[in-house]
């Protein structure tokens, strides 16, 4: 902690950023995002298992970007997004600085390189909890799925945390808000918030890097991430591609192969 | 009680299985009157929202149908469309969306026969699974 809080105050005081986008103590002892843009302020930087959201979110923010080049506190997930961020075009080379702690000391990446190593040392896959999370809802009938699904998006108020949350919900103008036609019903009934939450993720499919925060951001409870993860294991099986490990991908669903695996079109 | 008659939609490429189909007219082949066509310049237009909408509008079976792999008139939309099928299809099933309610082909203009197959093989597959009652359920407001 104290090794990341001389960090910023290092970048800031030597002018290398405008703004250190990191975590600091909430109320109620929670974590929540600071920005210090003036270096004395950096004691305020905190960096525990408290510290769960993804950061990255703010670096899409056009108030954010405004304040200039940013260093950003980056868990394991952050660094996936800004690799997956900067697949889309969405962080230029060079405009950013990631500080990822790790054992009390903070590596400080700039290349785009340096982070796909570094995520690359990573476990690549899904942990043994996560996947028999998900075995465990596959492993279910049609019937058992449709009605835990039913059940849980009964609790959605559309209130769009999980957009909101994503740091790959980024769109200046989502489907969601397009009226002509309205794709999405605006009051939160049966039938719309299946096709929203079917929406997000499809949108996110071959792009989303289970990072967790729709699930996080839900104030109805309801396993976002879960959707997300099924799809991140289709994608990967079908087309051998997983989202959040190259800063140069196609996204999976903008590209494709002549021989592309199915079995199901006649 | 009377048979079950579904509804099915189908959702055709302009170039190849809207031609197809307009072969199996003109050949005078017969097929089930159950399906309403509905035309689009490529698979890959065909949003997977628009599937959903068909549900919600009261079909009970969906087809998706368009040119052969490497037959695109744009040389690369079914093969987009084909990847976005296989994730939407993980998806649906995941969702406990019963996937055989959804048909995916692939119809050229000279296959007037496998047109009008196609759509009898889903209507009774279809007609097998019953009416779309769950999905139909999901009422909304009555807006919207």
């Amino acid at each position: 902690m104290e090794a990341l809080r001389n960090k910023a105050r290092e970048l800031l005081a030597a002018g290398t950023v405008k703004v250190v986008i990191g975590y600091g103590r909430g109320s109620g002892g929670a974590a929540r995002a600071v920005f210090i843009r003036d270096a004395a302020r950096s004691g305020a930087l905190i960096y525990d298992d408290s510290c769960r959201q993804n950061l990255a979110v703010y670096l899409m923010k056009p108030e954010v970007r405004r304040l200039g080049k940013a260093a950003l506190v980056a868990s394991p997930a952050t660094l996936r997004t800004v690799l997956q961020l900067a697949a889309e075009n969405q962080v230029p080379e060079g405009g950013l600085l990631l500080l990822a702690p790790a054992g009390g000391e903070v590596a400080v990446l700039a290349e785009l390189s340096a982070v796909e190593a570094r995520v690359a040392a990573q476990d690549q896959d899904l942990g043994r909890a996560e996947r028999e999370e998900l075995a465990r809802y596959e492993a279910m009938t049609l019937e058992q799925r449709r009605d835990f699904w039913q059940e849980q998006f009964a609790r959605c108020i559309k209130c769009y945390a999980c957009r909101a949350a994503c740091p790959l919900c980024y769109c200046a103008r989502c489907t969601v808000e397009c009226n002509q036609p309205q794709w999405i019903p605006v009051p939160a009934h049966d039938l719309g918030n299946l096709e929203w939450n079917v929406m997000r993720a499809m949108h996110l499919a071959g792009r989303c890097v289970d990072c967790g925060d729709c699930s996080r951001a839900c104030p109805a409870g309801i396993p976002l991430h879960l959707l997300n993860r099924r799809l991140i294991a289709v994608v990967r099986e079908s087309f051998a591609v997983q989202a959040g490990r190259s800063a140069k991908s196609d996204n999976a669903l903008s590209t494709f192969k002549p021989d592309d695996p199915e079995d199901f079109i006649r | 009680m009377a048979e079950f008659d579904p509804k099915i939609v189908a959702f055709v490429c302009n170039w190849c299985t809207y031609a197809g189909a307009d072969l199996t007219g003109t050949s005078r082949m017969k097929y089930s009157p159950q399906v309403s066509v509905i035309r689009f310049p490529c698979t890959g237009r065909i949003d997977f929202m628009l599937l959903l909408k068909a549900f919600a509008g009261g079909a009970d079976g969906v087809i998706v149908s368009g040119c052969h792999p490497n037959d695109c008139h744009y040389s690369s939309g079914n093969f987009h469309a084909r990847r976005r099928w296989i994730v939407f299809r993980g998806l649906l099933d995941f969702l406990g969306i019963d996937v055989r309610r959804v048909r995916f082909s692939w119809v050229s203009a000279a296959e007037g026969a496998k047109w009008a197959q196609l759509v009898n093989e889903t209507v009774e597959q279809v007609r097998v699974l019953g009416p779309h009652r769950a999905y139909q359920r999901l009422r909304g407001l009555g807006v919207g």
